[in-house]
């Protein structure tokens, strides 16, 4: 390996590619002579830092090139700094048209570079196969120490569809090792009870966001344990049966931090499913405890199961209807969801939603964002609601097919009127007509 | 000097405003008019029965049109750059015209047989007349890029100079002494086939609802512009049940064979609007159809990746679900739910779905229920929709998937609600799915949810006569929206602590979607304090890798910014 000359070189003491530390001493013209001759050699002498500050632009695979380049490159390529965050992509050709981190690239992951791992993630496709791969490279993570652990299904939720104790071992093996665990995503996937156990026994101090949305095998009493112990919780998701007053009450007490976020979907598995009900006390203690924190609500009902739901005053900040609901729900929505700031109705039927809109518009002074589907509002009541909102609204996403034109308004001038009220520019949100 | 001209019809079938044609017959002494059958029809062999039959009405069609003006059609097998050297030396060619094509596929075709022209010593004359306007000019006007949002497309559109005049339509008065030297064996050599020559299989078939040709969109034409007129106030007809079935007067599948000129559509429904209105500008809501097909014609032109994913700048990379059967059962109207499956039969019977029929198939097909690639769903479409030219279909089925084009993924259409709220008393399933005819109005979009009686008075056990449902709908959802959530918190870089609470903020409003053939997989994902250390959770960038960002925010486009004089657009109406 040449040593080329750079004055800056010689005072750094970080370096450690090898050899290049040693001032050369020559004369005045030959060391220009040198310079200009080893212009283009002086690439593997740039000291480790920078080469890692370089390193962290590129893409693993441009990363992986540049390592074959010569011994100092492939040191640095392999500095526990850039091996802190992986993402570990799992596909099949066969359920996926997207490739998978490559097998070679796994396995020397694992063997080098296990315990750098900090904020690690596996992306599945819909295949059992990759669901399981995920669980074996995650068994062997022993001397990991993960901060981050995220568990996506990128389609179907193929962590369903393993043996369950297959899943429940690979993912203790993080929850025992780990101990300093910040952030857990589970979604769709079938931990239990016990297993929550573990990741509370192991990381009660640390854990700050645990999203579980459609965990089937956990109960009331399963999450109960984890906000009385994770005092530090800000951030949780998961579904509305595992919602209790008690858990609301936990994370309310005085030694829990404030919570910041809760998401919660309510999921209707067949028609004429029961709800049961969360008492107003209870959401009155979080909104003491924790004044700011954002209520997000996915509903997937049928209409006629919103029956306990919107009765009294709920804190919801956020609210996505995913499936048709009726002008009533609306109605009870506008009257007891004063802290609303963002409302999102897929569907609602061909009846005007105009006296729910108003009472919206009047009653959620917070709200911020709304979206409608395929829904029905006169554009007068229309421009109404926008006039009363005014330019608090800054996402008004609104299909062209939701407003019916009247004796005030045509279609053609609405957007007019909307974006003078707004402040900005405005149209109806379209869909190509060929 | 003898002139020998060509015209070349590909699209553009039609005698009325063809201005290449009708320049090129100028000064020309003989004039034959080809068609090329191309075993390849414009780059895909994925061609139904509809589709075929359609097309050969319109060259029998053009054929007799011509016959009166003493000439004839010339219909020639092969591939252009083989059939045009043959053919410029036998004919004595020296002029060859045809109609602009702005597909990818079709400027690289042309471009070779413009090459070949050169060489032979012909004089090519090309006119645009398939589009309103010359989208590259759009395209310029909108700082060299395709506009990728239709409100800004309209904008631009308000900026753009008049559209054209139509074309003088081709009487013998334009022919003049211009003659077609005709054969004996022409109808052998050079006669329109039948769909049996092309190997269809036409016993059972029946008779086509959108019957091909010219003759067929001008009367079109003009009962459209009588209904319009007796819906003197030009509204948006309100969706019902009748709007699903075939309508006399629906005019795209001519729009895409060039059957019908969209300029002189234009034209007529402006004139129309102004003998109504008493001379009111038009809204540019008067030409939806039109403005949406130019608007996909446009940010086609230049992007031979367009009709994919993989590669394509413009297209979000979504790890869609390989999954044949499904597709399979979706395509061949079997999914278990009534409204998506008359939807489909329709489509394979006549070639022809209401808008929002497709959008409902679509939506179902891609980030609604399905989870398959749009690709997929555009390669269906391909084969049995009239009216799907390439441009159109694939920039529609990104749309519709939410795969471009910066609109939100919330609204899901039901593939029971939907269809209910439509036509209520489930006439339109009756008819496209005689097997559910037995169904009472309140079970014929969810027969699953009918008690065992109702299945047997209707004769039709669900499961057994038609097939169960194939997915969860609110189950599907949900996971789905999820997943597109996922996705396009990715995309615009956000940076938060754990989860966004906002759905609708999460679409961005200017940025530039990965693949530019370099979608990075397997890639190591580093904070920007990776050596340092720091307090950001680096959890969410996981899935963006530096570079990604870094190139995100470079080509961000300012597709927001307005235009000079977009505020023209809504003084307008004052």
């Amino acid at each position: 390996m040449k040593r080329g000359l750079q004055g800056n070189e010689q005072e750094d003491g970080g370096g450690t590619s090898g050899g290049c530390q040693k001032t050369l001493k020559r004369s005045r013209k030959q060391r220009r002579e040198k310079d200009l001759e080893d212009e283009e050699v002086r690439w593997e002498c740039l000291p480790q830092e920078i080469l890692l500050h370089v390193f962290q632009y590129l893409p693993l695979l441009d990363r992986a090139f540049a390592s074959q380049v010569c011994r100092g490159w492939n040191e640095a390529f392999h500095m526990p700094e850039l091996w802190r965050c992986f993402e570990f992509e799992l596909n099949q050709p066969a359920s996926s048209y997207l490739k998978a981190t490559h097998p070679d690239l796994i396995k020397q992951i694992i063997k080098r570079h296990s315990d750098h791992l900090q904020y690690v993630s596996f992306k599945v496709d819909s295949s059992r196969e990759s669901a399981e791969a995920a669980c074996d490279i995650l068994s062997q993570l022993v001397n990991c120490s993960l901060k981050t652990l995220g568990l996506i299904s990128t389609a179907r939720p193929s962590f369903m569809e393993m043996p369950k104790s297959h899943f429940i071992s690979a993912l203790t093996v993080v929850f025992v090792n780990s101990k300093s665990l910040s952030s857990l995503k589970i979604d769709d996937t079938p931990v239990d009870d016990p297993s929550l156990k573990v990741l509370v026994a192991n990381n009660s101090d640390t854990l700050k966001l645990l999203k579980m949305s459609s965990c089937p095998h956990v109960s009331p009493a399963g999450i109960l344990c984890v906000a009385d112990q994770c005092h530090g919780l800000r951030e949780l998701a998961l579904n509305y049966h595992l919602l209790s007053d008690e858990l609301l009450i936990a994370l309310s007490s005085e030694k829990h931090v404030h919570l910041e976020h809760l998401r919660i979907d309510v999921v209707s598995e067949n028609p004429g499913q029961q709800f049961h009900t969360i008492k107003k006390s209870s959401w009155d203690a979080m909104k003491r405890h924790s004044p700011k924190f954002n209520l997000v609500m996915y509903f997937y009902l049928y209409e006629d199961e919103f029956g306990p739901f919107f009765r009294d005053e709920i804190p919801v900040t956020h609210l996505y209807f995913g499936r048709s609901v009726s002008k009533d729900v609306l109605g009870r929505v506008g009257l007891n969801c004063p802290r609303l700031v963002e409302l999102v109705v897929c569907a609602n039927g061909l009846r005007p939603l105009d006296e729910e809109l108003i009472r919206i518009a009047q009653r959620c002074t917070q709200l911020s964002a709304i979206g409608l589907g395929e829904c029905e509002v006169s554009c007068s009541a229309f421009v109404e609601f926008v006039k009363m909102c005014g330019d608090r609204l800054t996402q008004l996403s609104i299909m062209e097919e939701v407003l019916v034109p009247d004796h005030r308004y045509g279609l053609d001038d609405i957007h007019w009127e909307v974006s003078k009220h707004l402040g900005r520019v405005w149209f109806p949100d379209m869909m190509p007509t060929w | 000097m003898v002139v020998n001209t060509i015209h070349w019809f590909r699209k553009g079938l039609r005698l009325h405003d063809n201005p290449s044609l009708k320049d090129s017959i100028q000064g020309s002494d003989t004039l034959r008019c080809i068609y090329i059958l191309d075993p390849w029809f414009a780059g895909s062999s994925n061609v139904g029965i509809n589709r075929w039959r359609f097309l050969l009405h319109c060259l029998e069609d053009l054929d007799a049109s011509l016959r009166k003006l003493n000439s004839r059609l010339f219909v020639i097998r092969g591939q252009p750059t083989d059939v045009f050297p043959r053919l410029f030396k036998e004919w004595q060619i020296n002029r060859l015209s045809y109609e602009y094509d702005s597909e990818p596929f079709g400027k690289e075709r042309d471009a070779a047989i413009q090459k070949l022209a050169n060489e032979a010593g012909v004089e090519v004359t090309v006119r645009i007349s398939h589009t309103l306007y010359n989208l590259d000019k759009i395209i310029e006007l909108n700082g060299n890029q395709p506009p990728l949002t239709y409100k800004r497309f309209q904008a631009v559109i308000n900026r753009m100079d008049a559209v054209e005049m139509p074309a003088e339509t081709i009487t013998s008065e334009v022919l003049k002494n211009c003659v077609t030297p005709i054969s004996e064996d022409h109808d052998e050599k050079f006669g329109v086939p039948s769909l049996e020559e092309l190997g269809f299989e036409t016993e059972g078939l029946t008779t086509a609802v959108w019957p091909g040709g010219e003759t067929e969109a001008l009367m079109r034409l003009e009962r459209h512009l009588e209904r319009k007129a007796w819906v003197a106030n030009f509204e948006r007809p309100r969706m019902n049940a009748n709007s699903l079935l075939a309508s006399p007067t629906g005019l795209s599948p001519y729009l895409r064979f060039g059957c019908l000129s969209c300029r002189l559509f234009y034209f007529k429904l402006t004139d129309l609007y102004r003998k109504v209105k008493k001379n009111h500008t038009p809204p540019l809501s008067l030409y939806g159809q039109l403005l949406w097909r130019e608007f996909f014609y446009t940010t086609a032109t230049n992007n031979p990746c367009f009709d994919k994913m993989d590669g394509n700048p413009i297209c979000v990379q979504i790890p869609w679900d390989r999954n044949p059967e499904a597709l399979a059962k979706w395509a061949e109207g079997r999914t278990g739910f009534p409204w998506i499956d008359a939807i489909m039969t329709q489509l394979r019977q006549e070639g022809w779905i209401h808008h929002l029929a497709r959008h409902g198939v679509a939506c179902f097909l891609t980030r609604g229920d399905l989870w398959i690639s749009w690709e997929e769903g555009m390669k269906v479409f391909e084969e049995l929709l009239l009216d799907a030219d390439w441009s159109v279909n694939a920039g529609s089925w990104m749309w519709l998937s939410c795969s471009s084009f910066f609109q939100q993924f919330f609204h899901c259409y039901c593939p029971v609600g939907f269809g209910r709220r439509t036509d209520p008393n489930g006439d339109y399933i009756r008819r496209y799915l005689p097997i559910l005819r037995g169904f009472p109005a309140k079970y014929i979009y969810d027969p699953w949810n009918a008690p065992d009686e109702v299945q047997k008075a209707a004769k039709c056990i669900i499961g057994v006569h038609y097939p169960k449902p194939m997915v969860n709908h609110a189950e599907a959802s949900r996971i789905n929206i999820e997943r597109m959530k996922q996705i396009y918190q990715q995309l615009s870089c956000y940076r938060g602590l754990g989860m966004d609470a906002s759905l609708l903020a999460t679409v961005p409003a200017n940025s530039n979607f990965g693949g530019n053939g370099t979608n990075p997989r397997a890639v190591c994902t580093v904070t920007n304090e990776g050596a340092g250390g720091s307090s950001k959770d680096p959890s969410v960038q996981v899935g963006m890798s530096q570079t990604e960002r870094a190139q995100s925010v470079q080509k961000r486009r300012h597709e927001e910014t307005p235009l000079e004089s977009s505020s023209k657009s809504w003084k307008q109406s004052k």
